[in-house]
């Protein structure tokens, strides 16, 4: 049997005074974790909202889990679970009234497994979610998402704001959810390294238009930093070099190793440094 | 198994899944048959990408360290003698290779590399 997506976007455009977005196709494979990286006002919530089917778009098609996005969502909505930056928690609720009415709500609502990842993450249970920090707040929405049987999750912006041991154990969370193979994760975030740590392919968005979809091994293979004098700049084609820094002491540049065999001193370069050059680039 | 996986020596993670495990075959640590764990969980526990898991242990298999149950897993393969001797070979040329450069960096010349290489062999045999 063939490999499923559970995401898979054709032809998507959606236009705004002032911005556009357009994505000919985007894939999130069965089994893996996606990044989607991109700065502000980039089209990562807009992409994540027409995918969910929050707003609708001017041309083409997502398809949910094998389904049509636009017919039965109700139902596919069961089978995914979501942590947006607005939250859609009501105020007044604390987590145990909060699970009660979910419970009424969800067709598969695990309640012991709700119960359990507000005990293990010592959420409070008499408090009103308005009185939650901004950590628990997060931490709660990924509780009610994981604990209704999703198989597919979709987090934006899930780790802004939060302090690194709490944004580490989220992605301790989101590599146990993905041990099942019929588990899927897109992540959306502009903190490039929590990506970097945790996904199997990497979408870069920029401007409304996908730059770059790539494994991210691949990725990181594939580009190094090289730091050299404007004389050996010279010798090097220019397609494979994009230039990060100049000074009057040498000049630090991101390259493309297919394009420069025989080049030594190539050392590693991060997600981040190679998702700044590519934008830098792409504004000359 | 013992397995450690280091992001920023800039080795490829694949090449270092690839030759741990393999080392491992090699030196006796990971018995015939054992059962190795699953792509996915090996992936999860040392998080990193299952993609490359898969790689590493595709070339494994393709190499003839290990074999595919489908539904099963994967296993060690029978040590296969001539493949070791193979594989221990390169890694001397590889070494020799590393000597080589080094000396012609400060200018030895083989008479004097080779002295140095029979005296350790001497005292390692006295030992």
């Amino acid at each position: 049997m063939e490999k499923q997506n559970a995401i898979e976007v054709n032809h998507l455009t959606k236009g705004y005074p002032g911005f556009s977005l357009d994505i000919p196709q985007f894939v999130l494979p069965q089994g893996s974790i996606v990044g989607l990286v991109g700065e502000n006002g980039a089209g990562k919530s807009t992409l994540i909202k027409l995918i969910m089917g929050m707003i609708h778009p001017e041309n083409g098609s997502v398809i949910l889990l094998g389904r049509d996005n636009r017919k039965d969502i109700h139902l596919l909505k069961e089978d995914i679970g979501v942590v947006l930056d607005q939250m859609g928690i009501p105020e007044c609720l604390n987590s145990v009234q909060l699970g009660k009415i979910l419970a009424t709500t969800f067709l598969h609502w695990d309640e012991s497994c709700y119960e359990q990842l507000i005990k293990s993450w010592k959420l409070p249970t008499d408090k009103e979610f308005k009185d939650f920090s901004k950590g628990m707040k997060m931490q709660l929405q990924l509780a009610v998402a994981l604990s209704h049987n999703a198989r597919l999750l979709i987090l934006d912006e899930a780790t802004n704001g939060l302090d690194p041991v709490i944004r580490d154990e989220i992605l301790d969370i989101l590599e146990e959810f993905t041990r099942r193979e019929e588990h899927s994760v897109l992540l959306s975030s502009h903190i490039v390294s929590d990506l970097e740590k945790i996904s199997d392919y990497i979408a870069f968005l920029h401007q409304g238009r996908l730059l770059l979809f790539d494994e991210k091994d691949r990725l990181l293979d594939n580009y190094g930093l090289l730091q050299c004098n404007g004389q050996e700049l010279e010798a090097l084609p220019k397609e494979s070099v994009w230039i990060k820094r100049t000074t009057a002491y040498g000049i630090e540049a991101v390259v493309d190793r297919r394009g420069l065999s025989g080049v030594e001193n190539i050392s590693p370069v991060s997600l981040e440094e190679l998702f700044i050059a590519m934008v830098k680039e792409g504004e000359q | 198994m013992n397995l450690f996986i280091d992001n920023k020596s800039g080795v490829p993670i694949y090449e270092q899944i690839y030759s741990r495990i393999k080392e491992q075959i090699i030196n006796g640590s990971l018995k015939e048959n054992e059962a190795l764990p699953s792509i996915r969980n090996l992936a999860k526990d040392l998080r990193i990408s299952v993609i490359t898991t898969k790689r590493a242990y595709d070339e494994l298999e393709k190499d003839g360290f290990l074999y595919t149950v489908p539904g099963k897993g994967s296993f060690v393969a029978a040590r296969n003698t001539q493949l070791i001797r193979e594989e221990i070979f390169k890694q001397i040329e590889a070494h020799i290779e590393a000597v080589q450069k080094l000396a012609f960096s400060c200018n030895l010349t083989r008479q004097e590399v080779w002295e140095i290489f029979s005296l350790l062999w001497e005292k390692s045999d006295e030992e």
